[in-house]
């Protein structure tokens, strides 16, 4: 569980990037962090591992206060995946690559072994195993990168920007890879920009804004709350934009899901039909 | 905090602001040489309080005084280190020569630090470039400079991220003997290197794509023009430089110990 | 209709090009012509060559990269393989994914001057075009603003007016939104969907996500392993059955339009593309039983 008291995070440079953020995800949570560009995203959950110690507040993960704890035992529990992978990726091998975190957590060389195996095998990266990473291509360094933090298997896994670059079937596999560890009761942190993505997957969703949050609840409620989507640099998703437009015929406009839209079509032409 | 925090240029509008680098520069370079020229405080001092105008013209007072915070441990070490020798050569004497050489060492010091951080406070690195490439030097070095500038704060961020990813993958840098220190810097260094040849790439793309490379003479958006106040700036800083040299010619230097005699009868 | 319009700007007719030391080649055999004042969106997987293929429209491809580059090219009737970039860059624009790399002056007006300096324009000159282009792509307020005081939206508008202040045929923008936030990546594509309306400057614009994008496009080009697999007017592209099985991501209100469609729902007219014409479509529908 990871819970956040007031939290207050300026930067030595001088700029408050956080403003007084409260807020809880208990275990198994599924979120996606929304919200416009310098709003403070990547800045939360980077508390979260303890990378960033609150200004003021507290942060607290698994009943741990973070400023009590290094962030190398943090991290043995909450896994974060950067945006770039360049910034992660230096090993000659994949399969170093992968090793790293393990080594650094002082797994035992047999386990290390049956850990590479499985996260290779997770993401597809079998073939791989002795490519050294900068030989492949960005959906592919992105899933190493992905890779080498699951091998260690956290509880929570946070993950920045995963979708930036990614084509509709890489999108879909990250989709599909996120619900399976959900089925295995992770909690799985988002941080994104792609509404369509976060329409399709339908987690909580937690939207920020200046440092501070300004929307919490169900992807379904915050992504077509017209009040909300005022106040943010949000676009609704189609199907939403979709419905607004109806909303002068009666139609409900807090519809997301495609095959909701479906049904809902459906009834109506039906109905007039008759 | 140090010395080189008052150096870093803060965009206000000012008069100082807006006069031209060149003017600014040759103002910093002939306060230097005046200051060499004196050797006693009273002169010194001068030249420290005669800027302070500038300062307060200039709107940038609290970066000037934390830069002087900045030196004033500098500045403190010169004193007692030319105030001590002079101590130990005269005989472990007390004497007025020795404070007053001290004193004007330190302010010598000062003065320079002063005049050299009302220059780069008030001077934008988009000008000083500028500024650069109008006094014929090669237009691929001021093009160097001014990315280097735009891009070392890049870079140091970039460093950042890369530490906070491998400390996320259990990296602690502190652990182990030296070698094995050094050793951990190889998952940051590796990624700095290969993200800084990716950048440079993209960065030589792009300028390709907006026409580098035309042999031709280049023309710039800004031309540097003396106006009148870099005119007022230029005649009262060559005033400066031929008074002071008359004076250390022709006219006696007050000392320190003549003023204190002065007061003391 | 712009389909008909006489003279190409891009015309390549077989390009094949292969990396230096690469094993295969990056695209093959491709043979595209975009005529004036089109909208054109190129898309198609990752690593399917759409970036190569960018390279090629102003030269980067073959003089910055070597490697063999075989068939033709023309841009702006000009043979890219005989003139080199700096020349192209007068025609051809390219504005790239990260915001980051490609601005190098420490104020917007310098950065948006920098190609027109680098090709010697009078000085008068290229003051008045760097204001015109800072006005129409809306920095001009932010003229003296250093880029890291800038938010990556305004940072690729910058870009943008970079290449726009060269007043160029074509303007070629590689996934220009990635970084951006929903309504930054929207303000985009409104600035360069108005070039191309207003100015008639002809548009090629990189893009994985068609649900922003599709709507602008009178032209779309689909590519995988290197080849161009699909090419045509959106509205029929969109509506054909292969479009599914190459897995690009159709907008969600056109894959609502096929579901209905498979429902048997009887729609009248094109495959829409955006929920304004979906919405156009229900309402018809619902009139006509009233
Ligand atoms: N290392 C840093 N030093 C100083 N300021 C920073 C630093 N990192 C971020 N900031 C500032 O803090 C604020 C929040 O930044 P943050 O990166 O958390 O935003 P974000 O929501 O992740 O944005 P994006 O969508 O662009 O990734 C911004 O104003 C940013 O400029
Ligand atoms: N500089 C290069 N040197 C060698 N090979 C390259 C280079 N750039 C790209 N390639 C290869 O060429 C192929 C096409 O890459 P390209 O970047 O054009 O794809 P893309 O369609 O733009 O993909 P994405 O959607 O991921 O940006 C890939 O197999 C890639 O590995
Ligand atoms: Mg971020
Ligand atoms: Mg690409």
């Amino acid at each position: 569980m990871i819970e956040v008291q007031d939290l207050h995070f300026t930067y030595p440079s001088g700029v408050e990037a956080l403003k007084g953020i409260s807020l809880k995800i208990e275990d198994g949570e599924f979120v996606a962090i929304m919200g416009e560009n310098g709003a403070g995203k990547t800045t939360l959950v980077k508390h979260f591992n303890g990378l960033l110690k609150p200004t003021k507040g507290r942060v607290i993960v698994n009943g741990i206060e973070t400023t009590k704890v290094s962030v190398a035992t943090l991290a043995r529990k909450v896994g974060f995946v950067f945006q770039n992978p360049d910034h992660q990726l230096f090993a000659e091998t994949v399969e170093e690559e992968i090793s790293f975190a393990l080594r650094n957590f002082g797994f035992s060389p047999s386990v290390i072994e049956k850990r590479v195996t499985w996260a290779l095998n997770l993401l597809g990266l079998m073939q791989y195993r002795k490519t050294s990473p900068f030989m492949l291509s960005g959906g592919e360094r992105k899933r190493v990168a992905l890779a080498s933090v699951l091998a260690w298997d956290p509880e929570i896994l946070i993950l920045d920007e995963p979708t930036i670059g990614q084509d509709y079937q890489q999108k879909e596999n990250l989709r599909q890879f996120i619900m399976q560890l959900r089925t295995q009761g992770k909690t799985v942190l988002v941080v994104t920009h792609d509404v369509e993505f976060v329409a399709e997957c339908n987690p909580r969703v937690l939207l920020m804004r200046g440092g501070k949050l300004i929307a919490d609840g169900a992807a379904r409620k915050v992504l077509t709350d017209p009040e909300i989507l005022a106040q943010s640099s949000i676009v609704p998703p189609q199907i939403t934009q979709l419905f607004i437009e109806l909303s002068s015929l009666g139609f409900p406009s807090d519809i997301i899901d495609l095959y909701e839209a479906r049904e809902t079509l459906l009834k109506a032409f039906g109905a007039a039909a008759k | 905090m140090s010395m080189f925090d008052g150096l870093k240029y803060r965009r206000v509008f000012s008069p100082i602001h807006n006069l031209d680098p060149r003017v600014k520069f040759t103002y910093a370079c002939i306060i230097f040489i005046v200051a060499i020229l004196f050797w006693e405080f009273i002169p010194l001092l001068v030249l420290f309080v005669i800027q302070v105008p500038f300062v307060i013209l200039a709107r940038v007072r609290r970066e000037w005084l934390r830069s002087m915070k900045g030196a004033a441990f500098l500045a403190s070490v010169i004193f007692t280190v030319n105030f001590a020798v002079s101590f130990i050569n005269s005989g472990y004497m007390i004497t007025f020569v020795a404070l007053e050489y001290a004193l004007a060492m330190t302010f010598r010091f000062l003065v320079l630090v002063e005049s050299f951080s009302i220059f780069f406070l008030t001077t934008s690195p988009d000008h000083l470039g500028l500024a650069l490439e109008q006094t014929r030097v090669p237009y691929e070095f001021c093009f160097a400079f001014t990315t280097a500038v735009r891009f070392v704060p890049v870079l140091a961020e970039e460093a950042q991220t890369i530490m906070d990813a491998q400390k996320a993958r259990g990296l602690e840098l502190e652990k182990g003997n030296f070698l094995r220190r050094i050793r951990n810097y190889i998952p940051i260094l590796i990624p700095l290197i290969v993200s800084a040849i990716r950048r440079s790439l993209e960065l030589a793309e792009a300028m390709e794509s907006r026409a580098w490379g035309v042999s031709k003479k280049r023309t710039n958006l800004y031309e540097l023009k003396l106006h009148g106040s870099d005119y007022v700036l230029l005649t009262v800083t060559v005033v400066l430089l031929v008074a002071a040299i008359y004076v250390r010619l022709y006219l006696p230097v007050p000392r320190l110990a003549e003023i204190f005699d002065y007061f003391a009868h | 209709m712009v389909k008909y319009a006489t003279m190409p700007v891009i015309e390549t007719r077989n390009l094949t090009y292969t990396y230096p030391e690469a094993a295969k080649a990056s695209i093959v055999d491709v043979s595209i012509r975009i005529e004036k004042g089109e909208f054109v969106l190129i898309t198609g997987p990752s690593g399917c060559g759409k970036t190569t293929l960018c390279r090629c429209f102003n030269g980067l491809i073959p003089h910055f990269y070597h490697g063999t580059l075989e068939g033709e090219i023309t841009v702006a009737g000009l043979n890219v393989k005989e003139h080199p970039t700096y020349e192209m860059a007068k025609y051809v624009g390219l504005v790239f994914q990260n915001p980051e790399n490609q601005l190098f002056a420490l104020s917007v007006e310098k950065d948006v001057a920098f190609g027109l300096e680098n090709l010697g324009v009078p000085r008068d000159e290229i003051r008045s075009r760097v204001d015109w282009a800072m006005k129409i792509t809306g920095i001009y307020e932010l003229r003296e603003r250093a880029p890291y005081e800038l938010s990556g939206g305004q940072q690729q508008r910058v870009a943008i007016a970079s290449v726009l202040a060269m007043k160029p045929d074509v303007i070629v923008l590689d996934e220009p939104t990635s970084f951006l936030d929903p309504l930054g990546a929207k303000k985009i594509f409104e600035v360069i969907h108005r070039l191309n309306r207003e100015l008639g400057i002809t548009i090629v614009l990189v893009e994985h996500r068609l649900d922003l994008t599709v709507k602008y496009a009178d032209h779309i080009i689909i590519m995988q392993d290197g080849k161009v697999i699909l090419e045509g007017d959106p509205h029929k592209i969109l509506d054909s059955e292969d479009m599914r099985l190459i897995g690009v991501g159709i907008p969600k209100v056109t894959r609502l339009y096929q579901l209905l469609k498979a429902d048997g729902v009887k729609f009248h007219g094109k495959v829409p593309l955006s929920p304004e014409e979906m919405a156009e479509k229900v309402r018809r529908i619902l009139k006509t039983h009233d």
